[in-house]
């Protein structure tokens, strides 16, 4: 397995720039998500690595090797689409050779390889079956064997997991990191689904509008999102943002908020006077009767063993995830509570976190 | 709106039977969430009630009325598909007006114009009502689709996973959305979809169906606290429930004839192991924020639970389990009342 090094990376399409200045290097071993909404440029940055797409400027390195305007066929690399485009005709032993059938290898060879990599999927016992009558869990398994089959230097998928059923899905979050560790591979996985990149993700790169925003595991990213944007599209529900106006300086310890006093990480950089959001995520909501910042409850959605409350307050909604044995009704006044260590701050107009002791090492 | 109920309602495939003898009433103004994963005839029940289908054997009633044999459009039904197909040369308007254009309504313009503006606010597109359609995004393009289905005042609205297609946000402001909006207007909605979290955020009642049968159906409360077997209890709730061999516990109370507990995260209570007496050992503790997930491997069985963030056990840890009011299986699987 390989390492790819991608540095200045810009794509064009006509005057709209799809890939903007992207720098980042997947560690060999590393399963690496592009995460992001539709139209931010995760799939163009993908296809590029691929072959399938030239930069408009910028290297890519496989393995040291400059491969930036090499072609698809010489890079090495498995390309995995949305899964399950198996040939129905054919058995899972052709479906799998399938990839190794212009490769020149002796047919003794091929028969190994099939076997060997139906045995790391365990579908050894399904190789003489026709894939038509297979359950989903095996089909999926044997487009994988496809891939893995040639022993690529990485693996690029793209969204592979986006049409599954929710229980499915969870278990092929499963089997795909997996394999992933047991067979060493270098991976690229490109999403828009936040859970999957959390699930699966050594390092999570967010990106908006062909801008990478924040590049790190997947817990610092939830936890310290770098910008509005990220804190936005991470989490489930994402972190609330309640806006307040004042003057930032280098150790403040509270906020302002509608003339609530809010206890914050202690802040480390200062700004003159203007618009910000406190950004605090449902998980470190409490309700405190005693509490002088109020929301009226919007939204109450009994989840089990929790529940998520939407609140409206003059400075934005807050939603909460909170023990579903407190009692709460539509319409009720709440006093609201935040886990102060965990809460973050962000400039409004642009969009970056303010650097408190939330960054501290 | 009205209430719609299926009586021993079948329907094949050749040889597949997609449906098999269901009984159901969605209740006058209530929202009723059927929840099944790919191929439980979640789709092919609204397709019987909208008469895109007829069935082998049972009756369907809307309003009061045996409707079995009414074409679709004598039914009254108002479908909301998963993906949202809108007329991409008409603008949002126009889009939202349509149904009500049909010449045999002959509905005066201004009033049109009236509905129009009410479920626009509704679906909150009424700053785009000039706009393309296709000069929206994902939600609201589907924001627009569920008002298309809104301007009428149909016996019922049919929702076929409308919110499968949208991000992750998306999907919890709609989700909301379409809460707030079924309560304002009271109406009678059944809205499939294999999302547990979506169902129990969204239904007044949930029917589980299992291969075109209903495994049970009751408040998101009522299945989620006294599911009727394992297959309902399971299908409820994050973490998923913990089902532990009740022969690994042997000091736990328990009626007769149990084979299973299920325990969800508040039905235990973990103490560190005291003198060499644990029941289990922490195999992995995962900080999230707020709270941590510990697995405890109890004699070769796993078990996920929550716990604060104060917690201070960790990876090898010997704990002691109690169970407090957990769930009883027997060997079918079926829940042991106590």
């Amino acid at each position: 397995m390989a390492s790819i090094q991608v540095s200045a990376l810009h794509k064009r399409f006509d005057d709209f720039v799809a890939v903007n200045g992207s720098d980042f290097t997947v560690q060999h071993g590393e399963f690496f998500v592009l995460l992001g909404p539709s139209g931010c440029g995760k799939t163009t940055t993908l296809r590029m690595i691929a072959g399938l797409e030239l930069p408009t400027s910028g290297t890519i390195l496989l393995d040291g090797e400059d491969v930036t305007f090499e072609r698809a066929g010489r890079r090495d690399i498995a390309f995995v689409f949305q899964m399950f485009a198996l040939y129905p005709h054919m058995s899972t032993r052709n479906n799998i050779a399938f990839p190794l059938k212009c490769s020149g290898l002796s047919r003794s060879e091929i028969r190994k390889r099939v076997e060997e990599t139906a045995q790391l999927l365990r579908i050894d016992h399904l190789l003489s079956k026709s894939v038509s009558g297979l359950a989903g869990g095996d089909r999926q398994r044997v487009a994988l064997g496809r891939a893995i089959v040639r022993r690529p230097k990485a693996f690029l998928m793209d969204e592979p997991l986006g049409t599954l059923d929710t229980e499915f899905r969870d278990l092929m979050i499963n089997e795909l990191r997996t394999l992933h560790d047991r067979i060493d591979a270098t991976t690229v996985y490109v999403t828009h689904d936040q859970m999957e990149a959390m699930a699966m993700a050594d390092r999570i790169a967010v990106m908006n509008q062909g801008v990478m925003e924040q590049l790190g595991p997947p817990q610092e990213v939830y936890d310290k999102p770098a910008s509005v944007f990220v804190a936005d599209f991470i989490g489930s529900p994402p972190m609330s943002f309640l806006k307040f106006h004042g003057e930032l300086r280098p150790g403040d310890k509270s906020v302002q908020v509608n003339g609530a006093q809010v206890p914050i990480p202690e802040v480390r950089e200062g700004f003159a006077a203007d618009n910000f959001l406190l950004g605090v995520r449902p998980e470190h909501v409490r309700l405190d009767p005693a509490s002088d910042l109020r929301g009226s409850v919007s939204g109450v959605e009994y989840l089990g063993t929790t529940q998520i409350l939407t609140m409206d307050t003059p400075q934005g909604v807050v939603k909460a995830r909170i023990s579903s044995s407190e009692p709460v009704e539509i319409d009720d006044n709440v006093g609201l509570r935040f886990l102060s260590s965990r809460l973050s701050v962000f400039h409004e107009s642009s969009g970056r976190a303010v650097r408190t002791a939330l960054h501290d090492e | 709106m009205a209430e719609v109920t299926l009586k021993k309602v079948s329907k094949r495939f050749g040889r597949t039977t997609a449906i098999s003898e269901l009984d159901l009433t969605i209740r006058d103004g209530e929202f009723f969430v059927l929840l099944g994963p790919t191929g439980a005839g979640k789709t092919t029940t609204l397709r019987l009630i909208a008469g895109l289908e007829k069935p082998e054997e049972g009756t369907i009633i809307i309003a009061g009325q045996d409707a079995t044999a009414d074409a679709p459009a004598q039914r009254d039904v108002s479908f909301v598909f998963q993906q949202y197909s809108l007329y991409p040369h008409l603008s949002v308007y126009e889009n939202l007006a349509f149904p009500l254009r049909a010449p045999s309504r002959k509905m005066p313009a201004a009033e049109i114009a009236q509905r129009v503006e009410r479920v626009a606010k509704m679906v909150r597109i009424d700053h785009k009502l000039q706009n393309r359609s296709t000069r929206l995004s994902g939600g609201e393009m589907q924001r627009v689709a569920i008002g298309r289905a809104l301007i009428r005042e149909p016996n019922i609205y049919l929702m076929d996973e409308p919110l499968s297609s949208l991000d992750a946000k998306l999907r919890v402001d709609l989700r909301l959305e379409i809460k707030r909006i079924q309560r304002d207007m009271g109406a009678t909605i059944l809205y499939v979809t294999h999302d547990a979290v979506e169902a129990m955020t969204l239904a007044d009642r949930i029917g589980i169906l299992r291969e075109g049968q209903l495994v049970q159906q009751g408040s998101p409360r009522e299945i989620y606290e006294r599911p009727r077997n394992i297959y309902a209890a399971l299908k409820l709730g994050q973490p998923a429930i913990n089902l532990i061999p009740a022969e690994l516990m042997p000091a736990e109370p328990k009626p007769l004839n149990t084979v299973t507990f299920g325990a969800r995260t508040e039905h235990i209570i973990i103490s560190r192991g005291q003198n060499g007496k644990a029941d289990g050992r922490v195999v992995l503790a995962e900080h999230l924020g707020n709270q941590s997930n510990l697995l405890i491997d109890v004699k070769g069985t796993q078990v996920l639970v929550l716990v604060p963030p104060e917690s201070t056990l960790s990876t090898g840890d010997e704990v002691g389990l109690n169970l407090r009011h957990p769930l009883y299986f027997d060997r079918e699987g079926e829940r042991i009342q106590p």
